[in-house]
């Protein structure tokens, strides 16, 4: 972003950064910065808050006030996951499937709710909707301890993948919680601690790099922090 | 409770930045109630119908100011996609800057917007000296004054 911002003023725009970290716009000194303490992937701070949003953008366009270069922190902070993702997993449904499989299945309708609501989906990076529960099922062998050469990932790319499953789980889920929006990062929250996908790909991850697998094929399957 | 925002930030905070010497300052020369504003996102949004982010992308995707549905390709997992999911005015502020021209608080909204794929740390240069002045020439040639960068 500050890049941009850099380049954007040397060809004759005014810019306002709404910066995410702190110290990296503090290094980069773009023109006009405002800092927000929110939650990463939320640089307007709150889904749905109008009136947060309004002033961030407020606060924002007031530095352009300022005849020389400003740097601004934005007066609130915004924690993540202060509101937890209230959704309840499907019960297990055939025994047989693996659990993350079963539960795949039994998040199918929800998910296609979301997608008959919102008109499009962010599955698709790798693989379809359709596609999930056989990949899914390819990750539970790897976590049992399949070497991963020879079971084939659908979709192949495994952040791709990964991605996809998130985002099914992700819609899903939103459509089928209660209360009020869930904060930055407890959608992610829920997804690895409480459902079956993501205990899977943990354990899947795991194996991959035990079975020293190359380094980005495993490592960005998850959030760093994991 | 915000160890992933944590570990980020402090990460983010180690990591090496380009240097820009002799940074260019560019006053906006009228009021902002007569500003034409843009929004210039690094989510890597893009419409379904258009060109998904690959890893490494160093282009842009341009939005057109009535665009909603669109889709968040960035490829990193390491931040929260599920706010723009739920209203994606929290990383994209398309509908509070239509609201903020009809107050009068800006002169009017930019035809077009663009989003890049931010936090590439090896495509930096090519942004930088290809794709970001060619995505500066758009938005001049849409008249606009004011671009508003939002990262994710």
């Amino acid at each position: 972003m500050s890049v941009l911002a850099h380049v954007f003023e040397a060809e004759g725009l005014s810019t306002i950064v709404l910066a995410s970290m702190k110290e990296v716009a503090e290094r980069m000194k773009p023109p006009r910065t405002l800092y927000c303490e929110f939650p990463l992937g939320r640089p307007l701070g709150r889904p749905d808050d109008v009136e947060l949003q309004l002033d961030v953008l407020n606060r924002a366009l007031a530095l352009l006030d300022s005849d020389e270069p400003v740097f601004e922190t934005y007066p609130l902070v915004v924690e993540s996951e202060e509101t937890p993702l209230s959704c309840s997993i499907p019960p297990r449904f055939d025994a047989a499937l693996p659990p993350s499989v079963d539960e795949a299945q039994g998040l199918r309708a929800a998910y296609d709710r979301s997608v008959e609501a919102r008109g499009f989906t962010s599955v698709g990076r790798a693989i379809d909707a359709d596609t999930i529960a056989d990949a899914l099922d390819v990750l539970h062998k790897w976590a049992e301890g399949a070497p991963w050469k020879e079971a084939p990932l659908p979709g192949k790319n495994t952040i791709a993948v990964c991605h996809d499953i998130r985002a099914y789980y992700t819609e899903a889920a939103l459509e089928l919680a209660t209360g009020p929006p869930p904060g930055g990062r407890a959608v992610e929250s829920w997804f690895y601690n409480e459902t079956e996908a993501g205990k899977t790909m943990m354990a899947a991850r795991a194996q991959l790099k035990e079975q020293d697998a190359p380094f980005p094929f495993w490592f960005y399957m998850a959030p760093a922090h994991r | 409770m915000t160890g992933g925002d944590v570990a980020m930030r402090s990460q983010g905070a180690q990591q090496p930045v380009p240097k820009f010497e002799d940074p260019a300052f560019t006053q906006l020369d009228k009021p902002i109630s007569q500003a034409r504003v843009a929004i210039v996102t690094s989510a890597a949004l893009h419409r379904p119908d258009q060109d998904r982010f690959v890893r490494g992308d160093t282009g842009f995707r341009e939005l057109d100011r009535n665009d909603r549905d669109l889709v968040l390709g960035h490829w990193s997992p390491n931040f929260d996609h599920s706010g723009f999911q739920l209203d994606l005015n929290v990383v994209y502020p398309i509908d509070r800057l239509e609201e903020l021209a009809a107050q009068g608080a800006i002169g009017d909204v930019a035809p077009r917007h663009f989003a890049f794929a931010g936090n590439q740390p090896e495509t930096v240069s090519e942004i930088r000296l290809d794709s970001g002045p060619k995505c500066a020439k758009q938005l001049l040639s849409d008249a606009v004054d004011v671009v508003i960068l939002t990262p994710v």
